[in-house]
């Protein structure tokens, strides 16, 4: 072969794999971007197991698209127009159907369901993922508890396809918890497999893989980068999902989240910051859906063991000192459910959250710090979480503001995100403004972690008060032996008294947003605020 | 020549020893509690002791800093808790990443500032002096993120020249085999042209960013020590017998300007490497700089410390190269070795 030659068979092989035939090419890539959806969001998983040791909030997403439970929630519309997850209607999952009794609650598997890997589903995978929520401590451990479901003796295995739970005590939140993400269930005989002397649950198996049953499997996962998932055809638990491949990509410039949603390249951006939001809405481009964060309030929390908080005069004066409005103007751009203001006199309900009766009035927040005898104020710190600037940081900046008309000097304390859950535990901080929100979206539940006297970790104020914790523990009580007058009753008996002696100042229940384009239908809010891909379809 | 990269070589060694002492003391000074970060929204106290002590941070710091060395020594950097994946397999996937795009971006800033700075030391205080002046102030005093996020908002957003900015690919093509993990490469050696265009096209907008921060230490470095040459008696002797100035400012003086420009190269790409963390955010590029972060934000030690160590070993490699290649243009040190 001549030289010549050499060169031009070359340059024919790279031309020729530059362009290659573009018409094909393109077909091909329009007919798999329509059957693909492309999410955007911040932040990704960081594993892919609901059980593992600090598994974050993206996780719980992966866990919830790629296993089944036994149970899950219908569909309701909320006020607002955006369907919701309904948490009083329960409908199959892998249980076919369902009895409870006093005693225990006994659920009867679909046959016909099997794995990822094709294996049948039977009871004992049930119990063998049961068994692992229970044992291996953490979180999952800890939201099992929530629901009085705490020792592995509790769940039997009947028969292949018969599993019960049976019950420690009565608690009307067993049920609710063996929907939420926690008890996803799990392939036994593949863990074990993978399962080692020194891990036997097979903890490090299942950080990267999955194991489940559910409608899409993970195809491949890049941490902090992307996660694509293929349709699991053979999905018995519910409708088959409309999409074939959903791609999650991380974007965590949130400047450059709105321009892939507005340019049209993404098909739903989640969890989007307000101002963003409202931008969006006005442009009209986009679907935007927003939905209040069930059982979620952002506050303003006075530690009742640092003084001058102890004196209810100071709480008052600050709770009337808190430019809500503002608030709700400058920093949620209107985006937040008020949680002030309620008419003087106006009945308190048994929903929660629910407005107080608080205003701005900082004539009579002077007149209540005169009267506790610190008529010249004093000094404290404002302290929050980092990891959540975008709302918290303008938000005491505001209340600072306002703090310091009736002579409350306060100085700001930024804590960085990783510091944030220790310097809570330590209960030291005076003042502090936080967000929190409950799974279970009942007002027991709330209460139990924010004001009984156990001093959890979220009663951020360490509020200890007798009478607090009997009305609590009545209405868990009248609520597992459905006696309704005594929990309506305990219910406003417990919302009363936070609001008298308000350890902690609701300011909003804040919205949780998402943009998608406008072929995107049957996106559903989900108690654990991430998306369900199963009902999304694109048109 | 080998003697001397030897005894480079082993001058490195208590650095780097320090290096790993330093950097483990440093992330456990840090304020913060892994095990409340990871025990997550709803954790008891037990619950966070708990994960302590699975995460082994329990043990004494002596113990944790021996656990940690006999890992290192079995090239174990530990796993990241954010990412849940090992170190090490962590830094090998993102480390080409970073790399292609320093070296892109140091490539764009070198094709801008060697000539600028050439020009603007031929002909001081001219229009073009000034406008090197101008370029340089612009590209210090420009913030990275400002500059990327301008380029997709133009770029991207507005003009829809560049693709979206989601990282090495698009959603639809698929990465080369891996070869040396630089895409461009990569696609290249594999004769894969659409993979190869793709992922330029990618690369472009954050190169040129990160190439107009890089400009300003180049293009000065370059017209000071240009200035100094030309201004030298070689020169004069050069241009007073008659050569052209061409061969007078390129062949000779040039040369001799480049070692300071050299020296500065090199720290201009290792810190690039490192502070390219903000470009990586802008263009959700999956990097080295933007995992360093995140795991710094959630107290995850072992990325850290693996990210540390890396980039030391890297400082010293890029040290070591800096040196041979200054033999290669000034055959004087060579003799001074």
């Amino acid at each position: 072969m001549k030289r010549r030659d050499v060169l031009k068979s070359m340059s024919a092989l790279a031309a020729g794999s530059l362009f290659p035939a573009p018409a094909i090419w393109s077909e091909a890539k329009a007919q798999s971007r329509q059957e693909t959806l492309l999410a955007v969001s911040e932040s990704g998983p960081n594993n892919l197991d609901i059980h593992g040791v600090g598994t974050n909030r993206p996780g719980y997403e992966v866990s919830w698209n790629t296993y089944d439970r036994l149970i899950s929630h219908g569909t309701k519309t909320l006020p607002n127009g955006v369907a919701s997850y309904d948490r009083d209607k329960y409908v199959p999952e892998l249980a076919e159907d369902w009895t409870i009794t006093d005693t225990s609650a006994t659920f009867r598997l679909r046959k016909d369901a099997t794995f990822h890997d094709g294996a049948p589903v039977r009871a004992k995978d049930v119990k063998w993922s049961f068994d692992r929520a229970v044992t291996v401590g953490g979180f999952p451990t800890f939201q099992m508890k929530a629901g009085s479901l705490e020792k592995p003796e509790q769940f039997v295995a009947v028969d292949d396809h018969t599993f019960r739970v049976d019950f420690i005590r009565k608690d009307k939140l067993t049920i609710p918890d063996i929907a939420v993400v926690v008890p996803a269930v799990f392939n036994s005989e593949l863990m074990k497999k993978n399962a080692t002397e020194k891990d036997p649950w097979a903890m490090d198996y299942a950080k990267a893989n999955t194991a489940g049953g559910g409608a899409y499997k993970v195809a491949k996962w890049t941490p902090g980068t992307e996660v694509v998932y293929e349709r699991n055809d053979n999905w018995k638990g519910g409708p088959l999902p409309k999409i074939k491949r959903i791609i999650w990509r991380m974007v965590p410039s949130a400047g450059n989240r709105r321009a892939l949603i507005e340019r049209g390249d993404a098909d739903i951006s989640f969890d989007l910051p307000n101002k963003d939001f409202v931008e969006l809405k006005q442009a009209g481009k986009v679907d935007v859906v927003s939905s209040p964060i069930g059982n979620g309030i952002q506050y303003i929390g006075m530690n009742v063991t640092k003084p001058p908080f102890d004196k209810l005069e100071v709480r008052q004066a600050v709770a009337y000192a808190i430019p809500y409005q503002k608030i709700m103007d400058a920093v949620m751009f209107g985006l937040a459910k008020p949680m002030y203001g309620a008419p003087e006199g106006a009945p308190i309900g048994i929903d929660w959250p629910q407005p107080h009766g608080y205003v701005t009035d900082i004539a009579k927040a002077k007149a209540l710090l005169a009267k506790a005898g610190l008529p010249n104020g004093f000094e404290t710190t404002l302290s929050f979480d980092l990891g959540a600037a975008a709302v918290n940081e303008p938000l005491c900046v505001l209340v600072q503001e306002s703090l310091a008309q009736i002579g409350i000097r306060t100085t700001i304390n930024k804590v960085p995100g990783a510091n944030w859950r220790s310097e809570m535990t330590k209960k030291e901080m005076p003042l502090i403004a936080n967000f929190f929100s409950g799974w279970l979206d009942y007002p027991e539940y709330f209460f139990f972690w924010c004001y009984h006297g156990q001093n959890s970790l979220f009663n951020t104020m360490s509020y200890q008060n007798k009478e607090m914790d009997a009305l609590i523990d009545a209405a868990r009580k009248a609520a597992a032996e459905n006696d309704q007058p005594l929990y309506e009753a305990s219910v406003k008996g417990f919302v009363k008294k936070a609001f008298d002696d308000v350890p902690r100042i609701p300011l909003f229940q804040p919205y949780l947003n998402a943009a998608m384009q406008k072929n995107v239908s049957g996106y559903r809010y989900w108690f654990h605020r991430q998306l369900d891909y199963r009902t999304l379809a694109k048109a | 020549m080998l003697t001397l990269m030897l005894k480079r070589l082993a001058m490195t060694i208590p650095s780097l020893i320090g290096v790993v002492i330093v950097t483990f003391l440093l992330t456990r000074a840090l304020p913060g509690d892994p095990a409340a970060y990871f025990a997550g929204p709803a954790a008891s106290p037990e619950a966070i002791e708990q994960i302590r002590a699975s995460l082994g941070l329990d043990q004494p710091l002596p113990v944790q800093f021996v656990h940690y060395v006999i890992d290192l020594a079995h090239g174990d950097l530990g796993s990241s808790l954010t990412t849940g994946q090992p170190v090490a397999a962590e830094i090998a996937a993102r480390l080409p990443a970073s790399a292609e795009l320093t070296l892109l971006g140091l490539i764009v800033s070198m094709a801008i500032a060697v000539p600028l700075g050439i020009l603007a030391a031929t002909r001081p205080g001219s229009a073009i002096d000034h406008a090197c002046r101008i370029v340089t102030t612009a590209g210090v005093s420009l913030p990275v993120f400002f500059t990327g996020l301008i380029l997709v908002y133009v770029f991207y957003y507005l003009l829809g020249w560049a693709p979206a900015p989601l990282g090495r690919l698009g959603i639809f093509d698929s990465p080369p085999p891996t070869i040396t993990g630089f895409y461009l490469i990569d696609s290249l050696l594999t004769g894969d042209g659409t993979t190869f265009m793709a992922s330029l096209k990618q690369l472009a907008l954050p190169a040129i960013t990160l190439g107009l921060f890089a400009l300003a230490p180049i293009a000065r470095m370059t017209r000071a020590s240009m200035l100094a040459v030309l201004s030298s008696d070689f020169v004069r002797t050069a241009r007073a017998c008659g050569l052209a100035s061409y061969t007078v400012v390129v062949t000779y003086a040039f040369r001799n300007a480049m070692l300071p420009v050299i020296t500065t190269l090199g720290m201009v790409f290792s810190f690039l490497l490192g502070a390219n963390v903000l470009v990586e955010k802008v263009f959700a590029w999956p990097g080295i700089g933007s995992f360093a972060v995140e795991a710094l934000i959630a107290s995850d030690f072992a990325p850290v410390q693996g990210f540390v160590l890396t980039m030391a070993v890297l400082y010293v490699a890029l040290n070591l190269a800096i040196d041979m290649l200054y033999g290669l243009i000034d055959p004087r040190t060579r003799m001074d070795a």
